[in-house]
């Protein structure tokens, strides 16, 4: 939809009805392991949504041009191009695999007519260039149409190459490959708003990196204590602010958030900002530092707010307030008293990721049972819904959902008892202008938009 | 397992209740549904995956876990309030490392029980408390079954490693939970790999994962646990270790 502005938009949640656009995956009730949906971004402009898997590999859509016959039709996405990003490796010292699932892909803003997005495994970020070819040169001197070298003895008379039209080629390759600087497992990169330089957050250590070098990188941030017997906490995510090239903020597992400042000093071990919410000790039990780790921050659009999700909720943060968030929605709260089930089968670390709207007034994260929640902030509404083929007819609006937490189950309720834990939306993604969602649901990628009165 | 999550007691209501620190009297449930807590979280750490590094940000929160709940024991001074009806219960049902922690200060200082696995006799122990192999009882037959394979001598780093776990359980600091994390980078996995080795599979209940490392005390012919792993592990177990 050409000239949608950022700002366009209107209030996401209940403001708007959903409806089913596309999904992308097998529909085989066996999952093969390698297609499990790992990690999805919209790129600048929305027009590419791409995917990693546990596989290693990278999927990205493109939206088709609209349809001019059908003006009420927004247009759909389809597979641009897929490779390899990263392979199986094995590390001989330790004597352990290195996975090859993409924990994350950011786009870089695009520069040319190629587009470039950096990818990443537990150790390796790859920064692959894909663009795409629509003509060939025909007519070569050194060589024939088919490739074989031609007779320079032979060759009595010289040609100039013609360019010709070719079905259209769309081509990964990778330009960069930035290695060995971490030593435990990379959870986040982040591009800077200089386009220039990003960084990479491991458990206990973040790096800075420019685009261009690969050799080495500088370390901003380390929380490696001296004696790996006093480790208490991680770093879970990192950002870059969104315009302000300097600031960047990581989250913890304990629950807190350090703003830093890279004017300030070499190595930002001291922070600028220190966000933690003071503990409710009505609500404490054994769980409540688990509960509490963050597993994903995300700057506003404007960059006046953050938001972070740990286990429970999803909380916003005016980052000039530091003593506690703006608001805290609950995502299932219903889970609380499960937590010693969520435990014992290791759902409580499960690492859900947030998003914001293009506007920022709303914010959408995931749920199990392949139940998604969105939160409009203006309105203050949220809305459940759920991501599955039962609702794949094309544009049908999605039906509200509810968990039953106890008592009497109404009709079309679901009890907490009969959710499915197996099924968990941990990625989802907001298209940057307009009311598109992405959301990922193990191995199928569901597309929703809002419907056009 | 549990339909709801583990709570702090007030008064004397029998129904689980949110909570966890500040030192109420410890129901015998109470205490029960923390003891499993432990159980499954030390069984937790100990079972990963042999082949892909542990995540540490998991480790870390499961350790935390296990440090406050040790710090709570240490502080309502559970282990010598144990009812008497249970210690009539099947000592080897329970795990090992819950008589660890469960042993008194006395008991740690004083001298070391004679080395009886499977028997359930624990001479010395306080009076009503269960009785299960010791932690060092375990290590005995463990060291003999590396001495069984004496010929190699970089066994002596999973012996540390081994070792670190169990001092650590019966260490007299609560907050013992530290040395857990001692060479996580590199004995961490040869752990594992012990582990794994001896124990089999492993993916079942909480009970199960020591229970079958303690029936495993009982050295078996040969170095069969030894000889599980490959070549490679064993070349790489020299690397590490150098």
């Amino acid at each position: 939809m050409a000239g949608a502005g950022g700002g366009g938009c209107p209030a996401g949640g209940n403001d708007l009805q959903w409806c089913f656009s596309q999904v992308k995956g097998a529909v085989d009730e066996d999952v093969a392991e390698a297609d499990i949906i790992s990690t999805v971004e919209f790129n600048y402009s929305g027009d590419l949504l791409a995917t990693g898997d546990k596989g290693g590999r990278v999927v990205i859509f493109q939206r088709e041009q609209e349809n001019k016959s059908r003006p009420h039709s927004r247009g759909e996405y389809n597979v641009y191009s897929t490779f390899q990003s990263h392979e199986p490796e094995f590390d001989y010292l330790k004597s352990l695999e290195i996975e090859e699932k993409i924990n994350k892909i950011r786009w870089l803003p695009q520069q040319n007519a190629a587009h470039f997005l950096l990818s990443t495994n537990d150790k390796t970020i790859k920064l692959w260039k894909i663009s795409e070819r629509d003509k060939r040169a025909e007519g070569y001197n050194l060589k024939d149409e088919d490739g074989r070298l031609r007779d320079p003895f032979r060759i009595t008379a010289l040609r100039v190459p013609i360019l010709k039209p070719m079905d259209l080629m769309v081509e990964a390759s990778p330009r960069r490959i930035f290695a060995n600087a971490h030593t435990y497992h990379i959870n986040s990169i982040s591009v800077n708003s200089d386009h220039e330089t990003y960084l990479s957050a491991d458990d206990l250590r973040i790096n800075l990196w420019h685009l261009e070098i690969t050799d080495r990188s500088f370390n901003i941030v380390d929380i490696k204590p001296v004696n790996m017997e006093e480790l208490t906490e991680v770093i879970t995510a990192a950002e870059f602010h969104p315009h302000q090239c300097n600031v960047f903020v990581y989250s913890s597992s304990k629950g807190t958030i350090r703003l830093c400042d890279m004017r300030s000093s070499a190595l930002c071990d001291r922070h600028a900002k220190f966000f933690e919410e003071p503990e409710d000790p009505s609500s404490r039990s054994f769980f409540s530092e688990i509960i509490s780790s963050i597993s994903d921050v995300k700057f506003s659009h404007s960059g006046r707010y953050m938001m972070t999700r740990d286990y429970l909720s999803v909380k916003v943060w005016d980052l000039n307030m530091e003593s506690r968030p703006v608001e805290t929605h609950q995502v299932h709260e219903y889970l609380r008293s499960k937590l010693c089930s969520l435990y014992e089968n290791d759902c409580i670390f499960d690492k859900f990721e947030c998003c914001w709207s293009g506007s920022d007034s709303a914010i959408m994260t995931g749920s199990y049972n392949n139940f998604f929640r969105m939160f409009d902030r203006t309105t203050r509404r949220d809305v459940t819904l759920e991501a599955s083929r039962e609702n794949s007819k094309p544009r049908a609006s999605l039906k509200p959902r509810k968990v039953c937490t106890g008592g009497k189950r109404k009709k079309d309720e679901i009890s907490v008892d009969s959710l499915d834990f197996n099924k968990k939306i941990l990625h989802t993604a907001w298209h940057p202008a307009e009311n598109i969602i992405a959301v990922a649901a193990t191995n199928n990628l569901y597309i929703f938009q809002d419907k056009v009165n | 397992m549990f339909a709801r999550g583990l709570k702090r007691k007030s008064a004397e209501d029998g129904e689980d209740v949110e909570g966890g620190l500040a030192g109420t009297q410890a129901t015998p449930s109470y205490s029960l549904q923390r003891q499993s807590l432990l159980d499954m979280s030390l069984v937790k750490l100990q079972l990963c995956h042999m082949l892909v590094e542990p995540n540490l940000c998991r480790s870390v929160l499961i350790a935390n876990t296990v440090r406050q709940i040790q710090e709570e024991m240490t502080q309502d001074g559970t282990w010598r309030v144990v009812a008497p009806q249970a210690a009539g219960r099947a000592p080897l049902d329970r795990l090992v490392s819950t008589e660890i922690l469960c042993r008194s200060v006395r008991e740690q200082e004083g001298e070391r029980p004679a080395p009886d696995v499977g028997d359930g006799r624990m001479p010395g122990l306080v009076p009503g408390l269960s009785a299960v192999p010791s932690a060092q009882a375990l290590r005995s037959p463990q060291s003999s079954l590396w001495e069984v394979d004496s010929s190699r001598e970089n066994r002596g780093g999973f012996q540390k490693s081994l070792d670190q776990i169990f001092e650590t359980l019966e260490s007299k600091t609560p907050g013992s939970v530290e040395e857990l994390f001692s060479d996580v980078d590199s004995s961490y996995y040869d752990l594992d790999a012990v582990l794994t080795g001896m124990v089999g599979s492993t993916q079942s209940g909480h009970g199960s994962g020591l229970q079958a490392f303690t029936s495993a005390a009982t050295p078996p012919p040969g170095s069969s646990c030894r000889s599980d792993l490959g070549e490679l592990d064993h070349a790489v177990e020299i690397l590490v270790e150098t």
